[in-house]
């Protein structure tokens, strides 16, 4: 069935494609990085025999559920370097796309409560600086001119000691990122393939030959997974132990309120991290829960937490009515940092352990994917985040970037 | 919020425990004869099965204690909870 014109959900942006007996590549998960790592495939590699096999709806994991927070100030050179190299992409993402995909750089403000988080702070900006990623240092005054309605009374629980700030950083509509990059890849001729549930593999003498789904068995000597929360699931059928731990992820709107927040705001040490959407939503994300699940929902006490915080960091949030809140399943590696690159079966290919905070990489993540698929190896910006690592010792420590969901 | 039952204890919510992931990593017999592929797996690689996962807890806020749960990672539903030491009871004992 061929849909056509624009729905609701998006779905006229691309062909309802049925899935063909065999392609070049098969990308597992319709999320964000699947659809950007097929469109970057057919428009980087001129690769355009691919199928995103989605087992739900489009944009219906993370991507859609994640609070939109886009930057690229993490401390490694590693990190700085493909986080910054997806956001130069985003920068010039509308125009590539031809879509409005709501990019808007307002400005991330990271809060520091304690002395071990200016500390830390300072240290990320001059790291940032020497990587050319911008950042800036402010003071309590200058945090409250830059964002009027944050408390930096030094009486409360969390006082506000400064904040880093990165003026790139902002958000986009994570909806529409996803129908940009389906819309660009159908039209490069990729099939985009929902309700199609990847339950099996085979492989033959160490090598992918084909998968098995719920819509019958596509041949495909080059599988990539990009399931987010599920990459364990798919990993554990072909008998391959990963360091991933499966989380929910929650996050909440508040009723339509007139502008009052002009950028985004973080704090990792009371875990709360705020936009306001341009529809008038204030969105906000909490914490994982602490223990393993898949039941895309977590507990109301991690909301609360969050929110007595949120209300001290910004007291005119106090009357502000809850909304909606929802959860995400998200795939949290031991150092904070993804997993990207070739697997010991050969033709199998792995981007996951994104956890938390993969929404803004979803551009770069995609395009250095897509690198390492076409090519077969992983490219320089791909290279450190192998999963040998967990072997060499090469971590990338990004808890004090990435410790909290954002 | 989940209701825990600590074998010692009873039944407690949540917030007073913490949550220490998978169970049964015995740390290695012979760690001066294990490869780095062999302390990958034991320090980092774990099982994350959708369904029926072997955890431990500890009571922190309680009698302070280890203990070992049986949960399953969709419904969150506890199908077990036994003591550091015991073997995993069968699963919906
Ligand atoms: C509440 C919340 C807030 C967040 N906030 C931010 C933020 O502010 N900034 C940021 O950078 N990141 C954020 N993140 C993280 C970000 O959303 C994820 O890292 C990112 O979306 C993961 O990549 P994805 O979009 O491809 O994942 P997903 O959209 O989850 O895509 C994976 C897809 O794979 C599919 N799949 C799974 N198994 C199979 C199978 N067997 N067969 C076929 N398909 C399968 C799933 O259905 C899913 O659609 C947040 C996440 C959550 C949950
Ligand atoms: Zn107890």
């Amino acid at each position: 069935m061929r849909a056509s014109g624009m729905s609701f959900d998006g779905s006229g942006f691309w062909r309802a494609a049925e899935p063909k007996p065999a392609y070049e590549v098969v990308v597992v998960g319709g999320g964000g990085h699947g659809l950007s790592t097929a469109y970057y495939l057919a428009r980087n590699y001129g690769i355009t025999d691919v199928a995103v096999l989605e087992k739900g709806w489009l944009g219906g994991g993370n991507m859609a559920r994640n609070t939109t927070i886009i930057r690229s100030n993490y401390l490694w050179d590693e990190s700085a370097a493909i986080y910054e190299h997806s956001l130069k992409l985003w920068e010039d993402l509308e125009r590539e796309l031809e879509f409005d995909i709501q990019f808007s750089q307002r400005g991330v403000l990271n809060l520091a409560h304690d002395l071990g988080d200016v500390r830390s702070s300072l240290r990320r900006v001059n790291a940032n600086r020497l990587n050319a990623v911008d950042g800036e240092w402010l003071s309590p005054a200058e945090v409250a001119n830059f964002c009027p309605i944050i408390n930096i009374s030094p009486d409360v629980r969390y006082p506000v000691l400064g904040a880093t700030l990165q003026r790139r950083g902002g958000v986009a509509r994570h909806d529409k990122v996803a129908w940009a990059y389906a819309r660009a890849a159908d039209r490069l001729g990729v099939d985009i393939v929902e309700h199609c549930e990847v339950r099996g593999f085979d492989v033959r003498q160490g090598h992918m030959t084909s998968v098995e789904t719920s819509r019958g068995s596509i041949r495909a000597t080059k599988v990539a997974l990009a399931a987010a929360g599920h990459t364990s699931v798919l990993a554990s059928m072909l008998g391959l132990r990963l360091p991933l731990q499966s989380h929910p992820l929650q996050a909440l709107v508040s009723v339509l309120l007139e502008p009052v927040l002009n950028c985004v705001v973080m704090s990792n040490a009371v875990h709360v991290y705020v936009s306001q959407a341009d529809k008038g939503e204030l969105v906000m994300g909490a914490g994982i829960d602490a223990y393993n699940s898949y039941a895309q929902r977590g507990s109301f006490h991690v909301i609360e937490h969050q929110l007595a915080a949120a209300i001290q960091l910004f007291p005119i949030f106090r009357n502000a009515k809850l909304l909606r809140t929802w959860g995400g399943i998200v795939d949290v590696s031991p150092d904070a940092s993804p997993i990207l690159g070739t697997t010991p079966i050969d033709g199998l290919f792995l981007n996951c352990g994104w956890g938390t905070g993969g929404f803004k990489a979803t551009p770069g993540s995609g395009h250095v994917y897509a690198e390492t698929i076409a090519n077969g190896k992983p490219g320089p910006l791909a290279q450190p985040f192998a999963l040998e690592r967990f072997e060499t010792g090469a971590l990338i420590d990004e808890h004090g970037a990435a410790a909290v969901a954002h | 919020m989940l209701l825990i039952p600590c074998p010692w204890c009873g039944p407690r919510d949540e917030i007073e425990f913490s949550y220490g992931g998978e169970a049964h990593i015995a740390y290695p017999a012979e760690p001066d004869e294990l490869s780095d592929a062999q302390w990958a797996d034991f320090l980092f690689m774990r099982h994350n099965p959708k369904g029926d996962f072997s955890e431990r807890w500890y009571h922190s806020s309680g009698c302070r204690r280890w203990f070992n749960v049986i949960r399953s990672t969709v419904t969150h539903e506890i199908r077990a909870v036994y003591r550091v030491g015991e073997p995993p009871p069968e699963a919906g004992s």
